[in-house]
């Protein structure tokens, strides 16, 4: 076989898939919608969808629950995401600025830190200044993602230094190494040691050092069931949205 | 004599040329992405020079450790009637298939510092192997190994036992006849899948991270680098990727004789 006609027949394999095109989008909310949601939301998204799926039996709502900064950087590049739902303000924004995701973003949720520890408290953690003891196994989230960058932010204000031993890919990558015994603390958000349902303790950050966690939402341009996608950013802003993340220890936007 | 080249039937050839394109288009993806003009910058970045110390660090570590306990191993597999042996090698080329995630959790529960063996290994001697350097070697070997002694076992099983036994009768200690008769006529084995052992570490994922964690200029190999970088810095993930993109073919090229006559 001739070069040329490798060329050729590559071209004919690639063309049926650059020329699907996405469907119109229909008014009325139905289809599949994939919602892209930070990690922490995991549980309280899991259980608003359910709520949603009552009101919109047309709509299926699935989830990419990750690291705001992760899914951010996976929406740019193109992947199918029909809502993003990030635990800061700066991933929704680069995905804005790039034109990906339509403004303005929706501020639906609020956030605080808290530091998990293992059930018990045997090391008795009482605050962050005492997660400098040596031989303390800390885990963070990596600097790169939201909880990790507001753990940074809350360690600064307490005006404390760690060594952490190992930076983790999300929030509950990081709540999971105190879960199964790895670490003796770890700091993530209050709503992940909720969810653990006593999997692990946790232990509060006193307000004049902790840092608020602001969770924005934004419908993907690109979306194939805009209406569906929508509907759902609007639900989780309703009063019942609103009620299931209090319930899960989110604070009102 | 040359055998007749045949023309392939159109469709064979366009689902041929369909699977061509999908093995050289996200190599192409990669390229037309590289930073070349920062490529040097990148990559002498801290976080990515770390990441490119530990990774030569932990993948030459695991294939040191895949020698030492791999080499016996095959040894045994392919030498001795040891019962249920076939048991042995299907346990040993499991972490092949196994995905390196679970490989992860089930070395954490295993070597953790409450696991199964790491609870004792923490109280008698001390030692953890999580979030540490050695933790990464450990999960990358876990993973690799297998190629060696897969490998390794194959070339001895080719070799005529003739040789062994003539160095045996002119008086040769079992342990001399492997060092000098048996390991130089399986060299080729041995390299082979040493270079296949430390391209499988160099690359570990799943296991490293979940087993060893992530930390820069401690267990934060490439891979672990180039999935973090990637969040908020593309240019510093690509040009981590070319690395290993380098690297994967270099290991392709020199292999190119053994694993693929043309």
């Amino acid at each position: 076989m001739t070069k040329r006609t490798l060329v050729a027949l590559t071209t004919l394999a690639v063309l049926p898939f650059a020329a699907a095109q996405p469907a119109s989008a229909t008014s009325k909310p139905a289809g599949q919608i994939t919602v892209f949601a930070a990690s922490s939301l995991t549980e309280a998204f899991d259980a608003i969808a359910k709520q949603f799926e009552k009101k919109y039996p047309d709509v299926d709502v699935k989830f990419d629950y990750d690291s705001s900064s992760n899914l951010a950087t996976q929406i740019n590049q193109g992947a199918p995401a029909d809502v993003f739902a990030s635990a800061d303000e700066d991933n929704l924004n680069k995905t804005i600025v790039s034109g990906t995701v339509t403004p303005p973003p929706v501020v639906f949720a609020k956030n605080r830190l808290e530091i998990a520890v293992e059930k018990g408290n045997p090391k008795k953690i009482k605050g962050l200044a005492d997660l400098e003891k040596s031989g303390l196994v800390v885990v963070l989230c990596a600097d790169q993602v939201p909880c990790g960058k507001y753990a940074a932010e809350s360690l600064a204000n307490a005006g404390v230094t760690i060594t952490p031993a190992s930076k983790e890919e999300n929030a509950k990558a990081t709540l999971s190494k105190v879960s199964i015994g790895e670490a003796d603390a770890s700091i993530v958000y209050v709503t992940d040691v909720k969810a653990a349902k006593g999997a692990t303790g946790g232990v509060r950050i006193a307000d004049k050092v902790n840092v608020i966690a602001t969770y924005p939402m934004g419908v993907v341009k690109e979306s194939q069931h805009v209406a569906a996608a929508k509907a759902w950013v609007q639900f989780v802003k309703s009063k019942e949205g609103q009620r299931t993340l209090r319930r899960f220890g989110f604070l009102p936007p | 004599m040359r055998r007749r080249r045949r023309r392939p039937p159109v469709v064979v050839a366009v689902l041929a040329a369909v699977a061509v394109a999908f093995f050289v288009v996200p190599v192409v993806g990669l390229l037309q992405r590289a930073p070349w003009s920062e490529l040097v910058d990148d990559l002498t970045d801290p976080v990515v020079r770390d990441a490119l110390r530990l990774s030569l660090v932990c993948s030459v570590g695991a294939t040191a450790l895949a020698f030492v306990l791999g080499l016996p191993l095959a040894w045994v597999l392919a030498r001795t009637e040891l019962p249920g042996r076939r048991v042995v090698r299907a346990l040993v080329l499991l972490p092949m298939v196994l995905p390196p995630v679970v490989g992860g959790v089930a070395l954490l529960l295993a070597f953790g510092r409450q696991g199964l063996v790491g609870q004792y290994l923490d109280d008698w001697f001390g030692i953890r192997l999580p979030f540490t350097t050695w933790g990464a070697i450990v999960a990358e070997a876990f993973v690799a190994m297998p190629f060696f002694v897969i490998v390794v076992e194959a070339g001895l099983r080719s070799l005529d036992t003739r040789y062994e036994e003539a160095a045996a009768t002119l008086g040769a200690r079992p342990f001399t006849t492997f060092r000098r008769v048996v390991l130089p006529l399986i060299a080729p084995s041995v390299v082979a899948g040493a270079a296949l052992t430390w391209a499988r570490a160099l690359g570990e994922f799943g296991a490293t991270i979940l087993f060893a964690g992530n930390l820069q200029g401690k267990t934060q190999t490439m891979p672990l680098a180039i999935f973090v970088e990637l969040q908020t810095n593309l240019a510093g993930a690509i040009a981590l990727s070319l690395v290993l993109l380098a690297v994967s073919v270099v290991v392709l090229v020199s292999l190119r004789d053994r694993w693929f006559p043309a």
